[in-house]
């Protein structure tokens, strides 16, 4: 111990300096300026992107035509496009319904996957091997999309908002993800309770939720991000337009460029639709800011879970 | 054991004490935590009915099946459907050739790509950049393909921000959306600006974990950074490496569902029909139920032979692969 101590202060003391971050030591100047315009690069080819299309929504008709189509620095800002688009018709039919299976959706995802990974939190319970079995065996054997479609017809789900939802309510790798959470709780915090005559529910509300807080709230959130995102579930079940959620709204008028007639949208009565560029643009912004809003919450926490569901899985 | 039980029971009952304790232990666990069996079951009823019974499904693919008549009435017809698909159906043999095609692209283009981002970001020296940095690179993979689809075509689609700038600058313009011979390129540049930010937290998790003591003794032993890049930091993701590709050959025939169905109409089937869309094809809008349902049956068996085959062979090799047996 003696010989060592002299030591560590001096092995310690360079290192730090030289490297903040634990790795390799840093390279040479021009090494670290080409990776710096590398990582650059990336982080402007992301957000170049949503830069043009935030842009274009705002400009209005003159810019739009002298441009002649997409451009990065509105002018003149306006809110035509979504004024237009929000004020009633099918972009915000859409969205109410988006919102409402997400809300939903991930209500009853959450309830149902913290229920079930509850229920399997506690190696040796009654029929634990079996069900686990089932959960970990469903992410081996996807059934294809022709059973699916089957069966949600059978079910009589067709063109119901249900058929969004109950197909992909419980995602077995999240409910994973949530069980070695439950399983890190200390287990004499459990069986105190138990002692003290606790039952199961309140076990479960009292003690184990409060202390997964967060991994409940990250899991909520990708499960809210899936609704969100979900295209293909609606574009086999919902045939009614009326009933489209934003991404049907979204492939059909801004991927297949389908035009935005003036019954779609709900401008004052004969007042020029915004041009279609912005109108297009102003779509695909809406359908990105719910995810926006809530993502400083997800990445604060989403690296953990992440991995957690890695090493499990 | 169960008389132990039985006498210990009226004591549980009289009151607290260190012999409450005794008899709750005593008890099989099995039986004690029943409760926590009902908390199971709603999830449970779910995966079930979406996930086992539609499985059960499959029995089409050896039917005639006639969407009116239902799966319980339709004629069985053997092996027919999956003939079609083994004696040359020109259509199914297009699609699996793309789809092949596409893998190897993905494997030797897109899998790399997280472990190079994630070798730069490791080594900026910054961590408040550091984070900056992977929170934009992350954000993409929360989009949904119709945004990112929406997104390229914005981007660089004939009046796009790309072919506008061209045209300003008079060098014309170039079409790089709906033309067949560059769809394959066009995907493979998609998923990698929509994943590769998020496919580094593996790498960069396990990168944290390298002993610093390591790249110390390497560098007292005069090696250059790219030794130490080569000697120490990639040994140290091999494992994780393995585990992904073993994980991603399960994959081998599902390239990109949504991407693909969402841009098939611009490029026409010839380079762009794979497995899936032509399950989707050929039975959902074709109409022809059970060739499709045997293609995607034959498609999901080949995925997790091909996943614990992998596996196998992670394990003769002395790795640790998706699970230990």
């Amino acid at each position: 111990m003696t010989t060592l101590s002299p030591t560590h202060p001096v092995r310690r003391g360079p290192r730090r300096a030289y490297s903040a971050i634990p790795g390799e030591t840093p390279g040479t100047p021009p090494w670290r300026a080409l990776k710096s315009l590398i990582l650059l690069i990336c982080v402007v080819l992301v957000l170049l992107p949503f830069l043009a299309i935030i842009s274009t929504s705002l400009a209005d008709t003159a810019q739009v035509t002298k441009a002649g189509g997409y451009i990065l620095w509105p002018d003149n800002p306006s809110f035509s496009a979504y004024s237009a688009l929000l004020s009633g018709g099918l972009v915000s039919k859409a969205m109410l319904v988006s919102v409402g299976i997400t809300v939903v959706g991930t209500a009853l995802s959450l309830l149902s996957s913290i229920s079930l990974a509850y229920g399997l939190s506690r190696p040796g319970s009654f029929g634990h091997k079996p069900i686990l079995m089932l959960l970990l065996m469903s992410l081996l054997f996807v059934p294809g999309v022709i059973p699916s479609y089957l069966m949600v017809k059978q079910l009589g789900l067709i063109n119901s908002y249900w058929s969004l939802i109950l197909p992909t309510m419980i995602n077995a790798f999240n409910v994973i993800v949530l069980r070695s959470f439950f399983m890190g709780i200390p287990k004499e915090l459990i069986d105190s309770a138990r002692i003290d005559g606790a039952s199961e529910l309140s076990i479960l509300t009292r003690i184990v939720l409060p202390l997964s807080k967060a991994s409940v709230a990250v899991i909520g959130l990708f499960y809210a991000v899936t609704y969100w995102n979900a295209f293909f579930n609606a574009l086999l079940y919902i045939n009614d337009a009326a009933k489209w959620p934003m991404q049907m709204v979204l492939r059909t008028y801004v991927v297949n460029n389908a035009a935005l007639s003036g019954g779609q949208v709900d401008a004052a009565a004969g007042a020029p639709l915004p041009p279609a560029q912005s109108l297009q643009a102003a779509i695909l912004v809406l359908s990105i800011v719910p995810i926006v809003i809530v993502y400083p919450f997800l990445q604060r926490h989403m690296n953990k879970g992440v991995m957690v569901g890695a090493v499990k899985g | 054991m169960t008389t132990v039980q039985r006498s210990a029971a009226p004591a549980a009952e009289e009151g607290r004490g260190a012999d409450t304790r005794r008899p709750r232990r005593l008890r099989p666990a099995g039986r004690r935590d029943v409760a926590l069996f009902w908390f199971a079951i709603p999830g449970l009823i779910v995966l079930l009915l979406f996930h086992y019974v539609p499985l059960l499904g499959n029995a089409i693919a050896f039917q005639d099946y006639q969407p009116y008549i239902g799966i319980m009435h339709s004629p069985w017809s053997g092996l027919d459907n999956f003939d079609v698909l083994f004696n040359g159906d020109d259509q199914f043999l297009r699609a699996l050739v793309n789809t092949l095609q596409l893998t190897l692209i993905q494997v030797v283009f897109v899998f790399p790509a997280p472990i190079l981002l994630a070798l730069a970001l490791n080594s900026l020296v910054s961590e408040r950049i550091k984070k900056w940095v992977q929170n934009v690179l992350y954000l993409p993979h929360f989009l949904s393909w119709v945004v990112v689809v929406a997104l390229f075509q914005q981007m660089l689609g004939n009046t796009g921000m790309l072919n506008l700038f061209l045209q300003a600058h008079d060098v014309g313009t170039w079409n790089i959306i709906g033309n067949p011979e560059l769809f394959k390129s066009l995907l493979t540049s998609q998923v990698i600006w929509k994943d590769t930010g998020w496919g580094t937290i593996l790498f960069l998790a396990a990168l944290s974990r390298v002993d610093n003591d390591l790249y110390e003794a390497a560098a007292m032993d005069g090696a250059s950074r790219l030794r130490q890049t080569w000697h120490v930091t990639l040994p140290a993701l091999r494992g994780l490496v393995i585990l992904l590709l073993i994980l991603r050959l399960g994959d081998a025939l599902s390239v990109g569902f949504e991407q693909i169905l969402l841009q098939q109409g611009g490029v026409g089937l010839e380079n762009s029909e794979v497995m899936d869309t032509y399950v989707y094809n050929h039975g959902l809008i074709g109409g022809d139920w059970g060739v499709s349902a045997a293609v995607g049956l034959v498609k999901g068996l080949v995925g997790v032979v091909l996943v614990l085959g992998a596996n196998k062979v992670a394990h003769l090799f002395g790795e640790e692969g998706v699970y230990k047996s």
